[in-house]
């Protein structure tokens, strides 16, 4: 089990305390390709940070690979998303002054690789996603789809156990969505667990499994 | 640690524009640092400079009116020291003291050569040791040697500027005859006037003044040549025994401090030394109170960039950056900055500073009755270079870390939400 959660709970506190996640329970196996849905404020963008331990909860239990992960310190939470996690985001958050290269590299960097042999590594993903002749150029001199290609060389460069998509294909145009899902799916098929955060139900339909999520409950 | 700073200039070059402006601050700061502490030295300099005439273990003392009442006499009485104060003192200070003179001295009406004149002239009873008690450097001739003394012979020493009034024709001065009020001395020696003090006076041998002018055994002034006393403390101390010796020989209270005036000329230097050191703080406030206005500009650019940057912490952190990772990277980009600009300011600093040696080092200013160089040496030493480094470091450090502590608070989530 790669992924296990027992009766998640999440209140954002403030003035008007708010409920978002009401027990969710949860399986992933390893290798699994999962898509989760659900329309705005049915806290999805709550259950992906606190899969991404970007974020606490109050009340449950979050099992990633048989690390249990709870009331981490900051510092803790920082070494577990390098090591486990890879992140792909919609809007893709390269570091806009570093170019493709080390843009991939820099998750190494906090893991206190050496430069050269950062950057080697860096180029085999970069290779791997097909984009080792733009290895040198910055992400505004880039197509959408080849930022999201160096996105993703920068999730898979530390082995993570899980890769997070958080609406991967949402800032893309039909074609390079395809582009990007074939190698999500490709990526997948080499073994990888990948979980995809999605309003589009074409981008769902070509996952292994849909979780919808409606007013913090798994339906 | 190479990774860190490749990391860091990575970053700083990014935004050329910016690192220039906060740098700006600092050079100016560390500029204008350097410069006051090359004022300072300067003056220091100067100081030093002028005072390098004095010896710093003369005491002279005069005696004076006593202001208390002692053994049922009255205050406001007069205090005579005479020829046998000087045998009593160094019987009785023979550690503290190297010699003692007995010194008279006459006020002439005039000094006259052919018809060149001088008036009010101070005749000063002077002994061989004289010279070396009151720093005088001879130009020409002697001084008065102790066969004068014994001979009473009527002969001076006088001052260079003294020469130039009595001889204007560019005559040889020694071994002319000078008329004071009537009586003629012959010239034996010149002196250098430093232009500080005394240029009139006048030395004869003291036991000449002595007969001339009827003196009898009182003296005037005992002059005093300390050994050992290098503290402020042991000063004091001789000073209090000394009143004290003089106080049962004359009969005023040893407390009663104007009835013998003092003038110690080593705690003359102790409080120039104490202004020096005053000075040299107080620059050293100035210079870091402007330096501190630098520092809260790269402070405040410091904070605009952490904001302006607030989505990139975001990405750094979400992919495995801790918060020490963020402090350290943010501290580290502003003590760089602080330090390379420093030292552009530092070197400017210096340059400005040689500069101010070479036109205003050899200056000097013509003030009436004495002369003096305005600045002599205004360059600053290794020592400051060193501590305005240090003080470069911890001030960069001061300036990142709350920019640092704020940037390393940023969510993830809020940075990376759009």
């Amino acid at each position: 089990m790669m992924i296990q959660l027992k009766g998640l709970h999440k209140t954002y506190k403030g003035a008007q305390p708010l409920h978002v996640l009401k027990g969710i329970d949860l399986n992933i196996e390893e290798g699994e390709f999962v898509a989760i849905m659900g329309a705005s404020g049915s806290g999805k963008s709550t259950l992906l940070n606190i899969l991404g331990i970007l974020d606490d909860y109050d009340e449950g239990k979050y099992t990633l690979g048989g690390t249990l992960i709870k009331d981490l310190s900051e510092t803790k939470a920082a070494g577990y998303r390098n090591r486990m996690i890879g992140f792909v985001f919609q809007s893709f958050n390269l570091i806009p002054y570093k170019d493709a290269l080390e843009n991939v590299a820099l998750p190494l960097f906090y893991q206190g690789v050496s430069r050269r042999k950062r950057n080697t590594i860096a180029m085999e993903y970069l290779d791997k996603v097909g984009l080792r002749d733009w290895a040198h150029h910055l992400p505004n001199e880039m197509s959408g789809g080849q930022k999201q290609r160096v996105a993703i060389a920068r999730a898979l460069i530390t082995h993570p156990k899980i890769i997070l998509a958080d609406e991967p294909t949402g800032a893309l145009d039909s074609k390079t969505t395809v582009e990007v899902m074939e190698l999500l799916k490709e990526l997948n098929q080499q073994g990888l667990t990948i979980i995809v955060v999605t309003h589009e139900a074409d981008v769902a339909a070509q996952t292994n499994r849909t979780i919808h999520i409606v007013d913090g409950v798994i339906v | 640690m190479i990774e860190i700073f490749r990391e860091i200039f990575g970053s700083l070059s990014r935004n050329k524009l910016r690192s220039l402006a906060t740098g700006f601050a600092v050079a100016c700061g560390i500029f204008l640092l350097i410069i006051l502490q090359g004022t300072s030295n300067g003056i220091i300099h100067t100081f030093e400079r002028a005072s390098e005439g004095f010896s710093f273990d003369a005491i002279h003392v005069f005696p004076g009116f006593t202001s208390k009442p002692y053994n049922g006499i009255k205050e406001g009485r007069r205090i005579k020291l005479d020829d046998s104060d000087s045998e009593v003192t160094q019987r009785n200070f023979p550690n503290e003291l190297s010699s003692v003179i007995a010194q008279i001295s006459h006020t002439a009406n005039s000094a006259s050569f052919g018809k060149n004149y001088l008036s009010n002239v101070s005749l000063q009873g002077a002994q061989p040791s004289t010279q070396e008690m009151e720093a005088l450097q001879l130009l020409e001739g002697r001084f008065i040697n102790p066969i004068d003394l014994r001979e009473q012979r009527k002969v001076i020493v006088i001052s260079d500027k003294n020469r130039e009034d009595l001889f204007k024709h560019g005559e040889r001065a020694i071994n002319q005859q000078v008329r004071i009020d009537g009586i003629t001395f012959a010239v034996v020696g010149i002196y250098k006037d430093d232009g500080m003090m005394s240029g009139n006076d006048f030395y004869a041998p003291l036991t000449t003044l002595k007969t001339i002018y009827g003196k009898g055994y009182d003296i005037d002034q005992l002059q005093l040549k300390s050994k050992g006393l290098d503290t402020e403390e042991k000063n004091e101390a001789f000073e209090k025994a000394f009143r004290k010796v003089m106080g049962n020989r004359h009969e005023f209270a040893s407390d009663d401090r104007s009835a013998l005036w003092i003038w110690n000329s080593a705690s003359e230097n102790a409080d120039m030394t104490k202004a020096k050191n005053i000075l040299h703080t107080s620059f050293w406030i100035l210079g870091l109170l402007t330096l501190l206005s630098g520092i809260v500009g790269v402070s405040n650019i410091m904070l605009i960039t952490v904001k302006e940057r607030t989505h990139e912490f975001g990405i750094r952190k979400a992919i495995g950056a801790t918060p020490w990772n963020i402090i350290s990277m943010v501290v580290l980009e502003s003590i760089v900055i602080t330090t390379i600009f420093g030292y552009i300011g530092m070197l400017l600093g210096i340059i400005f500073c040689e500069g101010m040696d070479v036109y205003y080092g050899n200056q000097t200013m013509d003030m009436g009755f004495f002369q003096s160089s305005i600045f002599v040496d205004p360059t600053v030493d290794i020592a400051t270079c060193i501590h305005a480094t240090i003080v470069m470091i911890i001030a960069g450090a001061l300036a990142g870390f709350f920019p640092a502590s704020k940037a390393a608070q940023v969510k993830p989530i809020e940075a990376l939400r759009g």
